[in-house]
C-alpha cells in the first residue's frame, strides 16, 4: 500500500534529515521525496511517498509530530488530491525516428526541451500513471538517462494543509516553563 | 557590556536557574572553562563524560529540575552518548553542552572533530549546532524550555570554539520561545473526559498503573485521591516507584517481568486499566496479545505518540496528568470494590510464602535480606539509586518507597554503571537526603572511577554492592534458558573494601546475615562515603520472572521452601 505524506516544516538546516530519520529508523524505503519552499516565509513543504504494508505506517504521523521542527503532517493517501511528478527523459534518436518520437511526445503533451544530433530531452509533467506510460512508450527507442523530481501532492478544493493548521493551532505557543513539584 | 560567547553562555545558564554543571574540560571547551571562574555556578569535575550525563540525569530525577552536562568535542562528546540515551529512554530533562572545533574546520576531519548533532539526532529530544555567538542566548533558552516541558528529554547544544571566543556587545533580555511545531500543552476533549468517567463508573475490577509520568507531572496527590476515592488498587512501573506510598493498603507493588505475582494477576483479571503516565513497555506487558485480556483501557499520557503504540487502548487522553485528574476527580463517584480487593488479598497471601525475607535463617546471605535491612535501617526514607540487573530488581521489590523522587534507576535503556554517577547527581540535587547506591559487582566496575569525584567533592553517599561474583541477571537467564551454560558471566572483582580505602573512604566487607545491620548502621554514622561489599548468595535468582514474550501471569516462581509451608 502506497502512502503519501505531506509535511510542513521549519526551513532550517538539518530538518530534512530529522524527518527522513523517522522513516529510516523504522526501515521504511522512501519511494519519492520532494522538498521546497512554500508561500509562507520560513516554512518548507515535504512530500514523501512510501510503499509499505507495515502497520507502523499509520503511526508515522505521531512520530513525526515528536520532531520539534515539524509543524503539520498529513497522510493524504485517502483524500481527493492532485499529484504531479516532473520527469526529464534523454532518449536516443536517429534521423528516421526523431519525428515519430516528437509526435508521441505531442500526444502525451510532453515538451521537447533539448535537441541534439542523436538524442532528445523530453519533459513531461503529470500524475504517476501518465508519466509511467510515457516512459514505457519511449523505452524501445533507448532511454539514455532519466530524472524525476518526485511526487508533489495537494488536496483538491479549498481545503489546505495550511488552513487546517492555522485554524486548529494558531501560531502561538505558551512560553512559561513547567517543572515537576 | 562586552562579553565573549563563553561568558554569555554561563550567564544564560545562570538565568535558567542552573546551580551545578557536571563536566570534563578539553580543547574545544577551553573558552567555556576559562569563563567559568566568574560564574557562581558550581562545576563538578567527573572522571568520564558518561558520568557527567548520568549525574545530570540523576540530578534531574531527584529534583525535577534540569540537569546540565558539559563535554568537549570529539571523544568528549561521544562519551556522552550512553548517558544521553539513558536520559532519552527515561524522559529525563538534561541539557548537554559540547564544544565543537572552530566553524571553518567543520567537515574537514579536524582534530577531535565529530558530527555530534548528527550522532545525537535520533537520541535527543532536539539538538542544536551554534556557529554564531549571537545565537547562544535564544538557543540556550529554547533548549531548556524543550528539555523541561511536555514529555521531558535530553537536548544537546554543540557550540563551536569560535562562537565561544567571539566578543560582542550584549545585555541579557527576557526571551520568548517561538516553536511553531512544538505542542507540549495538548489537552483532551471534554467528551472524552465524560467517556472516561462513564468507564470508571461501571468498572468492577479497576487497577491503576502508575508510571514516571505521575512524578513528572507532580500528580501524586491527585493519583492518591483518585485511588482512595474509587478504591482502586495501584500497581507501579519500575520508574513509577515512589509516586504512590508503598505502605498504603491500596498499593500493590511493581508490575511486569519481575513484578510481584499478585500484581500481574490483578492486571490480568482487571476489567479496567487506568494507565497514568506510563508507556506499556515490553517489560510491563509481556506478550501483548495476552496482556490484560478482560480490561478496558484508559491511557493518560502527555505524549500523543504513546497512545496505541504498544497496547491498543479504548480511550487515550493526551495531556498533563495532573490537569486531567483535576478535571476528572470532581466527576468521579466513590466506590468500594470490596470483593475485588479481597480477591487480590488472597493472591498476596499465596505469594508471601515464597518471599525470601520471610524465610528462616539458613546460613545464606541473600541480597534481598540486605536490601530489606537497608530499607529498615533508613526507615524507608532514603534516596535509593540502583544500578541495573538483579540488584535493581531486588531493590525495586524490597525497598518500599513512600516518598516520590526517591527511587532512581535506569529503566528503559538499562544502563549498567548508571548507579554511582546518578547518585552523585542526586546528592547535589538534594544534599539533605540520605543517599544509598545499590549496585552489583559488574555494573559498579563500569563507572567505579567516579569514586574520585565523590572524594574531590567531599560528598557523603553509602554504596552497597551486591557482590555475587557473576553478572547475575545474565547468569539467571543462562540458568533458565541456556541450560546453565554460564558463558562469560563469572566475574572477578577487586576487593571493594580496599578500593574504598584507596580513595580514602571506608570499606566494609559483609559475609554473614548477622553482620548486615551493623555494617549499615556504621555506614550511616560515618561522615565520609562508605562502600559495603556484601558477599551475597552466588547463584540466587530474581523471582518471580516472566519469560520474555510470555503472558505476565505465567511466571517462574521461587520454589516454595520444603519444610515449613504446605499451603
Amino acid at each position: 500500500m502506497r502512502h503519501t505524506f505531506v509535511a510542513l516544516v521549519e526551513d532550517k538546516p538539518g530538518v530534512l534529515n530529522r524527518v527522513v530519520s523517522v522513516f529510516r529508523r523504522r526501515t521504511f524505503n522512501i519511494e519519492s521525496l520532494a522538498v521546497g519552499q512554500t508561500n509562507q516565509p520560513g516554512i518548507s513543504r515535504i512530500t514523501i511517498v512510501v510503499d509499505s504494508d507495515k502497520t507502523e505506517v499509520d503511526r508515522i504521523i505521531p512520530y513525526m509530530y515528536k520532531l520539534i521542527n515539524v509543524i503539520q503532517v498529513e497522510d493524504i493517501t485517502y483524500k481527493p488530491r492532485v499529484t504531479r511528478d516532473l520527469v526529464m527523459v534523454k532518449v536516443n534518436t536517429t534521423s528516421e525516428n526523431r519525428s515519430e518520437i516528437m509526435k508521441l511526445a505531442d500526444v502525451f503533451r510532453a515538451h521537447i526541451v533539448d535537441v541534439a544530433s542523436n538524442s532528445l530531452i523530453i519533459e513531461i509533467t503529470g500524475d504517476e500513471e501518465k508519466v509511467n506510460s510515457f516512459v514505457d512508450v519511449l523505452r524501445p527507442y533507448g532511454i539514455i538517462e532519466m530524472v524525476r523530481t518526485g511526487m508533489v501532492a495537494m488536496e483538491r478544493g479549498t481545503e489546505t494543509i495550511f488552513n487546517n493548521y492555522f485554524e486548529s493551532q494558531g501560531f502561538r505557543m505558551p512560553v512559561e516553563f513547567k517543572f515537576a513539584s | 557590556m562586552k562579553l565573549s560567547g563563553a561568558q554569555i553562555l554561563w550567564e544564560c545558564l545562570e538565568r535558567e536557574g542552573v546551580e551545578v554543571v557536571f563536566g570534563y574540560p578539553g580543547g574545544a571547551t577551553l573558552p567555556i572553562y576559562d569563563a567559568l571562574d566568574s560564574s557562581p555556578i558550581h562545576h563538578v569535575l567527573v572522571r568520564h563524560e558518561q558520568g557527567a550525563v548520568h549525574m545530570a540525569d540523576g540530578y534531574a530525577r531527584a529534583s525535577g529540575r534540569i540537569g546540565v552536562a558539559l563535554a568537549t568535542s570529539g571523544p568528549g562528546a561521544t562519551n556522552l552518548i550512553t548517558g544521553i540515551v539513558t536520559a532519552f529512554m527515561d524522559s529525563s530533562p538534561v541539557v548537554c553542552i559540547t564544544g565543537q572545533v572552530i566553524s571553518p574546520l567543520i567537515g574537514y576531519d579536524a582534530f577531535q572533530e565529530t558530527d555530534v548533532t548528527g550522532i545525537t539526532l535520533p537520541i535527543t529530544k532536539h539538538n542544536y549546532l551554534i556557529t554564531d555567538v549571537h545565537e547562544i542566548p535564544s538557543i540556550v533558552h529554547e533548549a531548556f524550555y524543550i528539555a523541561g516541558s511536555g514529555r521531558p528529554g535530553p537536548v544537546l547544544i554543540d557550540i563551536t570554539k569560535d562562537a565561544q571566543q567571539e566578543v560582542i556587545e550584549w545585555e541579557y533580555e527576557e526571551m520568548t520561545v517561538h516553536l511553531p511545531g512544538y505542542r507540549p500543552d495538548l489537552s483532551p476533549r471534554s467528551n472524552d473526559l465524560a467517556y472516561a468517567v462513564q468507564m470508571i463508573r461501571v468498572a468492577k475490577r479497576p487497577v491503576i498503573l502508575v508510571g514516571q509520568g505521575v512524578l513528572t507531572s507532580g500528580a501524586m496527590a491527585e493519583v492518591f485521591e483518585f485511588a482512595t476515592q474509587t478504591q482502586s488498587p495501584v500497581a507501579s512501573t519500575l520508574l513509577g516507584l515512589g509516586s504512590f506510598p508503598a505502605n498504603h493498603p491500596l498499593y500493590l507493588g511493581m508490575m511486569g517481568m519481575h513484578g510481584e505475582a499478585w500484581v500481574n494477576q490483578t492486571i490480568q483479571n482487571a476489567d479496567l486499566l487506568l494507565a497514568f503516565g506510563m508507556r506499556f513497555s515490553d517489560r510491563v506487558t509481556g506478550k501483548i496479545s495476552t496482556f490484560a485480556p478482560n480490561a478496558k483501557k484508559i491511557h493518560i499520557d502527555i505524549d500523543p505518540s504513546e497512545i496505541n503504540k504498544n497496547v491498543t487502548v479504548d480511550l487515550g487522553l493526551v495531556g498533563d496528568l495532573k490537569e486531567i485528574l483535576e478535571k476528572l476527580l470532581p466527576q468521579i463517584e466513590s466506590a468500594e470494590h470490596a470483593e475485588w480487593l479481597s480477591q487480590i488479598e488472597g493472591w498476596k497471601q499465596d505469594a508471601s510464602v515464597r518471599d525470601i525475607k520471610n524465610m528462616q535463617e539458613n546460613g545464606h546471605l541473600h541480597a534481598a535480606h540486605v536490601i530489606h535491612d537497608i530499607w529498615r535501617c533508613t526507615n524507608g526514607d532514603a534516596l535509593v539509586v540502583s544500578d541495573v540487573g538483579q540488584n535493581q530488581m531486588w531493590t525495586a521489590q524490597y525497598y518500599r518507597h513512600n516518598q516520590p523522587y526517591t527511587a532512581i534507576t535506569s529503566g528503559g535503556l538499562g544502563t549498567m554503571g548508571f548507579g554511582l554517577p546518578a547518585a552523585i547527581g542526586a546528592k547535589f540535587a538534594r544534599p539533605e537526603k540520605e543517599v544509598w547506591i545499590i549496585a552489583g559487582d559488574g555494573g559498579f566496575q563500569m563507572t567505579q572511577s567516579e569514586l574520585s569525584t565523590i572524594v574531590q567533592e567531599g560528598i557523603k553517599i553509602n554504596i552497597a554492592i551486591m557482590n555475587n561474583g557473576y553478572l547475575g541477571m545474565v547468569r539467571q537467564w543462562q540458568e533458565f534458558f541456556y541450560e546453565n551454560r554460564y558463558s562469560s558471566t563469572p566475574i572477578i572483582s577487586p576487593d571493594f573494601a580496599k578500593i574504598a580505602e584507596a580513595h580514602g573512604l571506608t570499606g566494609i566487607r559483609v559475609t554473614k546475615r548477622e553482620e548486615v545491620e551493623t555494617a549499615i548502621r556504621k555506614a550511616q554514622s560515618l561522615p565520609e562515603s562508605v562502600i559495603i561489599d556484601f558477599r551475597v548468595e552466588k547463584e540466587d535468582c530474581v523471582y518471580p520472572m516472566v519469560p520474555s514474550n510470555a503472558a505476565i501471569d505465567s511466571m517462574i516462581r521461587r520454589p516454595v521452601p520444603q519444610a515449613d509451608h504446605q499451603k
